[in-house]
Parts: C-alpha cells; sequence; structure tokens
C-alpha cells in the first residue's frame, strides 16, 4: 500500500472526476460532495506522501511496472511533496468555496464545472510528480484543456478572453514540447533523471542542441507560467473566469509552472549549466525585473478588482524568476518559499474577491466602499492577505521577500533588489487606494448612489470560512517561516548538488 | 556555396518544420478571423509533429513491426528499423491537438453566440460596448 502512494495522488483525482460526471448525469448534487471527497482523500494521501518522503529520500514509482528510462516514472522528493500538498490544500479551499460561489453565478452548471476542476487538480499533481519530460507535457494540456473549458464557462468577456488564452497556451505548450524534443535527440531519453545522467556523462552543457532543448523549454514555461511581457492572456482569462474557477487556478497554475521550471534548472540542467553560459543569469534578472515593474505600474491603474490582483500576480511570478536566476541555493530557498506562500495569499486576495464581489455584486474596486463597515471580517482577511502582498511581517510574503533579497544580496544584483522594493511600494500604494475606500466612507462619493453602496452585509458563509482559513495560512507559513526556511534550504541544497 | 547548399539540404527537415511553424505563428497572429488563428494553429502543431516524425527516420530501414519468422533466423538489428519512440509519442500529440482544436471550435461557436460574429475588429468593438 505504502509504495503506491505516489500513483494514488494522480488516481484519486483523476478517478474521482470520472464518477462525478458518471453522477452528475444522475444526479447533479452529488457531483460537488464526489469532488470534496476526493480532493480530501488526495490531500490525506499527499501528506502521507510527504512524511514518507522524509523519512525514507525520494520514492520512484514505475507506472506499469516498466523500469525507469523506458517506461514513465513517478518522482517524489520532499520538494515536490511539498508542492503537492500546497496544491491540494489550496485546491480543497478553492473547492470549499465553490458551491456558494457557484450557486451565485452559474447555477444549474455544476455537474460541469466539478469533474473539470478534479480534472485540473490531477493535471497540476502530475506535473508536479511525474519524472518524465514526455508525460509532463500530457499533464500540462490536461491542466490545460480543463482550464480553457473552466473559464469559457463564464459570462461576459470570459470567451474572448478564453479564446487568447487557448492560443497562447498552445504555443507555451508547443514550445515546450519541441525542447522536450530536442533533448530527445541529443539524449536519447525522456526521463528526467536519465537525461541529467547522459548530459553529464556525455558534457553536453556547451552542446548547441541541448542550448536550444532549455530555451525552447524555459520559453515554453515563461507563457504558461504568464512572465511579463508574455503575459497577456493571463490577466483577462483569470480575471473573467467564474469566482470558483478563479480562486482555483489563480493560485495554482502559475505555481506549478513555477516550480516545473525550478524543477528543470535544479533536477535536469543542474545550477553549473545555468552558471557555464555568461550572461543568461543577467538576461533572465533583466527579464523578471522588468516583470516586476510592469506587472505592479499596470496593477496601479486597474479598477477592476479581480483584473487589479490579476496583474499583482503577474509581477508576483516576475519574483520567482529572478530569484530561479540568480542560481544561488538561498535564491532557490526563497523561490520554494515563495511557492507556498504566494499560494496563500492569491488564493486569500481572490477568495476575499469573490466574497466582496458576492456580497456586493459590483467588481469595480468602488465595491470596497463602506467595506470595513459593512463587512468587517471579510475585509479583515483581505487586508491580511495584502499586508503579506506588500511584505509586512509576520505575514509570508515579508519572509518570502527576504530571502530573496538575502540571496539577490549574495549575488550583488542590485537590480532585483530594487525591483523588489519597488513592487512593495506600488502594492502598499494600492493598499492605501482600497484602505482609504473602506474605512473613511463618511465622505460622499458619486459612486455610493450609483452603485447602491452601504446596504450589503458580510458574505455568504461559505465564502467566508474558506476565506479565513486561507488567511490564518498566510499567517501560520509566516509565523513558521524559520525553521520551514531552514528546512528547505536543505532540501535545496541537497537536489541541487551544493554543498 | 555548395556549402551553404549542403548545409541547407542535409538538415530539410529541420527547414520545412520550422517554415510550416512559422506559417502557423504568423496566422495566429495577424489573421482577424478567429478560424483562420485557429487553423494556425493547427499547422504550428502539426509542424511539431513533423518535426519528431522526422526525428525517428533512418536509412534503409523498414516500419518498426518484428517479423517472428526473422527473429527466429537472424538476429534484429536496431538499424533495420526506424525509431518507433517519436512515432508514439506523436500519437499523444495528435489526440492532444484534437483536443485542443475541439474546445477552441466550441469557445469560437460560443463567442459567435453571444456577440453575432469572430471577426476580432468587430468583436472588440461589440465587447467594449457590453
Amino acid at each position: 500500500m505504502n509504495d503506491q502512494l505516489a500513483f494514488f495522488t494522480v488516481g484519486i483525482p483523476l478517478f474521482g472526476a470520472i464518477f462525478a460526471s458518471l453522477a452528475g448525469l444522475w444526479r447533479a448534487h452529488w457531483c460537488q460532495r464526489i469532488a470534496q471527497t476526493a480532493i480530501v482523500g488526495t490531500a490525506i494521501v499527499t501528506v502521507g506522501l510527504f512524511l514518507q518522503v522524509n523519512e525514507v529520500g525520494a520514492v520512484h514509482y514505475q507506472l506499469g511496472g516498466w523500469p525507469a528510462p523506458i517506461g514513465i516514472q513517478f518522482h517524489v522528493d520532499p520538494l515536490n511533496a511539498l508542492v503537492l500538498i500546497v496544491i491540494t490544500v489550496f485546491a480543497g479551499l478553492a473547492l470549499w468555496a465553490a458551491p456558494t460561489a457557484l450557486q451565485d453565478e452559474l447555477p444549474g452548471q455544476e455537474r460541469f464545472v466539478y469533474p473539470l476542476m478534479l480534472l485540473l487538480v490531477t493535471g497540476l499533481l502530475g506535473m508536479t510528480v511525474t519524472g518524465d519530460a514526455f508525460n509532463l507535457y500530457v499533464m500540462l494540456e490536461i491542466t490545460s484543456l480543463s482550464s480553457y473549458a473552466l473559464v469559457a464557462i463564464g459570462k461576459g468577456r470570459a470567451a474572448v478572453s478564453c479564446f487568447t488564452y487557448i492560443v497562447m497556451g498552445t504555443i507555451g505548450a508547443s514550445f515546450y514540447l519541441l525542447g522536450v524534443g530536442y533533448l530527445y535527440l541529443k539524449t536519447g531519453s525522456l526521463n528526467m533523471l536519465d537525461i541529467k545522467r547522459v548530459m553529464l556523462e556525455g558534457h553536453l552543457i556547451q552542446s548547441q542542441t541541448s542550448i536550444t532543448g532549455f530555451i525552447l523549454i524555459t520559453v515554453g514555461l515563461w507563457i504558461k507560467m504568464g512572465l511579463f511581457p508574455l503575459h497577456g492572456w493571463l490577466p483577462n482569462a483569470y480575471a473573467f473566469a467564474p469566482h470558483a474557477v478563479t480562486n482555483l487556478i489563480a493560485p495554482l497554475m502559475t505555481k506549478v509552472s513555477v516550480y516545473v521550471a525550478v524543477r528543470y534548472m535544479l533536477m535536469v540542467f543542474t545550477p553549473d549549466f545555468m552558471l557555464a553560459h555568461e550572461n543568461w543569469s543577467d538576461i533572465g534578472q533583466i527579464i523578471a525585473c522588468v516583470a516586476i515593474g510592469a506587472g505592479s505600474l499596470i496593477a496601479y491603474s486597474q479598477t477592476d478588482l479581480k483584473k487589479l490582483l490579476c496583474y499583482l500576480l503577474v509581477a508576483e511570478v516576475g519574483y520567482m524568476v529572478g530569484g530561479m536566476w540568480l542560481v544561488n541555493p538561498v535564491a532557490f530557498k526563497g523561490v520554494i518559499y515563495h511557492i507556498v506562500s504566494d499560494a496563500a495569499m492569491t488564493s486569500c486576495l481572490f477568495l476575499g474577491a469573490a466574497s466582496v464581489i458576492q456580497a456586493t455584486g459590483h467588481r469595480h474596486v468602488h465595491a470596497l466602499r463602506h467595506a470595513a463597515k459593512t463587512m468587517p471580517w471579510t475585509f479583515a482577511a483581505f487586508v491580511l492577505g495584502f499586508l503579506s502582498m506588500i511584505g509586512v511581517p509576520p505575514t509570508c510574503g515579508f519572509f518570502s521577500k527576504w530571502f530573496l533579497i538575502s540571496g539577490a544580496v549574495a549575488e550583488g544584483a542590485w537590480w532585483y533588489v530594487a525591483a523588489l522594493l519597488f513592487s512593495s511600494l506600488m502594492n502598499a500604494l494600492i493598499f492605501f487606494r482600497l484602505v482609504e475606500m473602506a474605512l473613511f466612507s463618511d465622505v460622499a462619493h458619486p459612486a455610493d448612489e450609483v452603485m447602491d453602496m452601504g446596504k450589503n452585509g458580510e458574505a455568504a458563509i461559505g465564502l467566508r470560512l474558506p476565506l479565513w482559513v486561507s488567511s490564518l495560512f498566510v499567517l501560520g507559513i509566516g509565523l513558521a517561516a524559520q525553521p520551514f526556511g531552514g528546512w528547505i534550504e536543505r532540501i535545496v541544497r541537497q537536489v541541487g548538488g551544493w554543498p | 556555396m555548395t556549402d551553404l547548399m549542403e548545409f541547407v539540404v542535409s538538415r530539410f527537415n529541420y527547414w520545412i518544420y520550422v517554415v510550416l511553424m512559422m506559417i502557423g505563428l504568423y496566422a495566429m497572429i495577424s489573421k482577424r478571423n478567429y478560424v483562420k488563428k485557429l487553423i494556425g494553429m493547427t499547422i504550428f502543431q502539426t509542424s511539431i509533429i513533423l518535426f519528431y516524425v522526422s526525428i525517428g527516420v533512418k536509412s534503409n530501414a523498414t516500419i518498426p513491426i518484428v517479423d517472428h519468422h526473422d527473429v527466429v533466423h537472424s538476429e534484429i538489428l536496431v538499424d533495420h528499423y526506424a525509431n518507433p519512440l517519436p512515432h508514439v509519442l506523436m500519437l499523444t500529440a495528435i489526440v492532444v491537438g484534437v483536443a485542443t482544436l475541439g474546445v477552441g471550435l466550441a469557445v469560437i461557436e460560443k463567442i459567435y453566440r453571444q456577440h453575432g460574429t469572430i471577426e476580432e475588429p468587430e468583436l472588440l468593438a461589440d465587447v467594449d460596448q457590453t
């Protein structure tokens, strides 16, 4: 039983999705029960797997019993076991909030949404757990296809935004596939560990083919994670998707793509490969700095609440890519810690936005007017998420910035430090604009009359509970930063081969 | 000049896939009609399938199906058979491509029902109005 755990991480949500769609034909409300049960089951399995991996080291699971270089292998080390837990926990929160959000927005469509959500989670878990480069492409496409359908199910601009998402997403996935093709051409293998072995034994660090493969894979993943200037699809697709869907895809999809990029850097190409090429690290950092600056600036100019958060997300992706390209263990610690903490704070913020929009019926930032008075509890959790976005201790956002900045200082990457601080500053400006609206609402404003503000109460309890839990995660991950960060650094040094 | 010709001709499969890929990319970026964009996307994906299939080719090799008769009488030489792995991978990629195309067409149909057009400029004007 214990050696089958790696399979169950993908198996439970996959079969859950099949059962949920079948049950949906007969009794629509069973969909929700099956979906939530499947997620809870997966969460238990991932925690078990995490404990197991921490005890005995990396676990390899051969699918169908075919040995490694030929068959598909699931490779679980402590690092991706952590990411698996993050995925199931925040997918669980999204599914917890989903019934209330869907009831409001898409009544009667539940039986289409839940199976797709489970399939999306299957793809995300598969991308994280797999040790096979081509299998990763298949999982990436499972994730993308279900997210296309989930985004398109929304109303208004969702369909048009989704089309851009499909085209851009396909270009990204195709680039990734092409990159895998080049790696296969040079090494004759699709297994990540085997590719690494062949590249080290054959001294392929300077080979044109492996460099081309690396660049194609990196650019493909950049499109998938929405790194500026390849982010064009992200804000509209995420902002106009139904709230229940945004709560699921916004915290998880970019983070998992970032993790895949980290995995390629540490496990397949090794840090030596990054450092063997002059200027690469600088180019990566420059792109990341531009992404951070642009994301924060555009976010400041937004008036749509969810779109504003999406641009903050674009800036956050810049943080993680910049941290990766510093190529040192402290910065990688920051990146992994940021994957966890960013999942928590985006989950908190998007759940908060969904609650505010659900309670007021408006998606303009003016929906927050009077919020401190009319919905203090919802607003308090939202504020906590935003404080973490700025980087105020003891929230987790402070510590991830701290780790990233200490990594950057060690490398002398001052531009990256400046970009991080600039982004904090911009986030603080946005925050004060929102807080001003929520607190000082006795000053009359034309929006009050037009939007009928100040008469609504708290958001529905089904949205508020997951919101509070996610805000507790924001605090908890921050308070546990020292031991947690130390643990991550030990693992990163082990995986990346640093002393 | 002959060097250049040799460089081009000896790698003609890569040239073809790159040219097809760029045609697809061009169509996706510059065509105004959403169905044409999807056609470009399909060309783009197909070019990658072509790339994979072409790297499995060996000269004077046959299809990778082993005759039982041959196994008994002579040993199997890898050089006599084309590499089946890239082909098998592309079966999956074709399925993914078809699924993407299907989702894309479904979304276009939804767009048409909502806005009554699939031409980008008219569509964006319509979206801005509502």
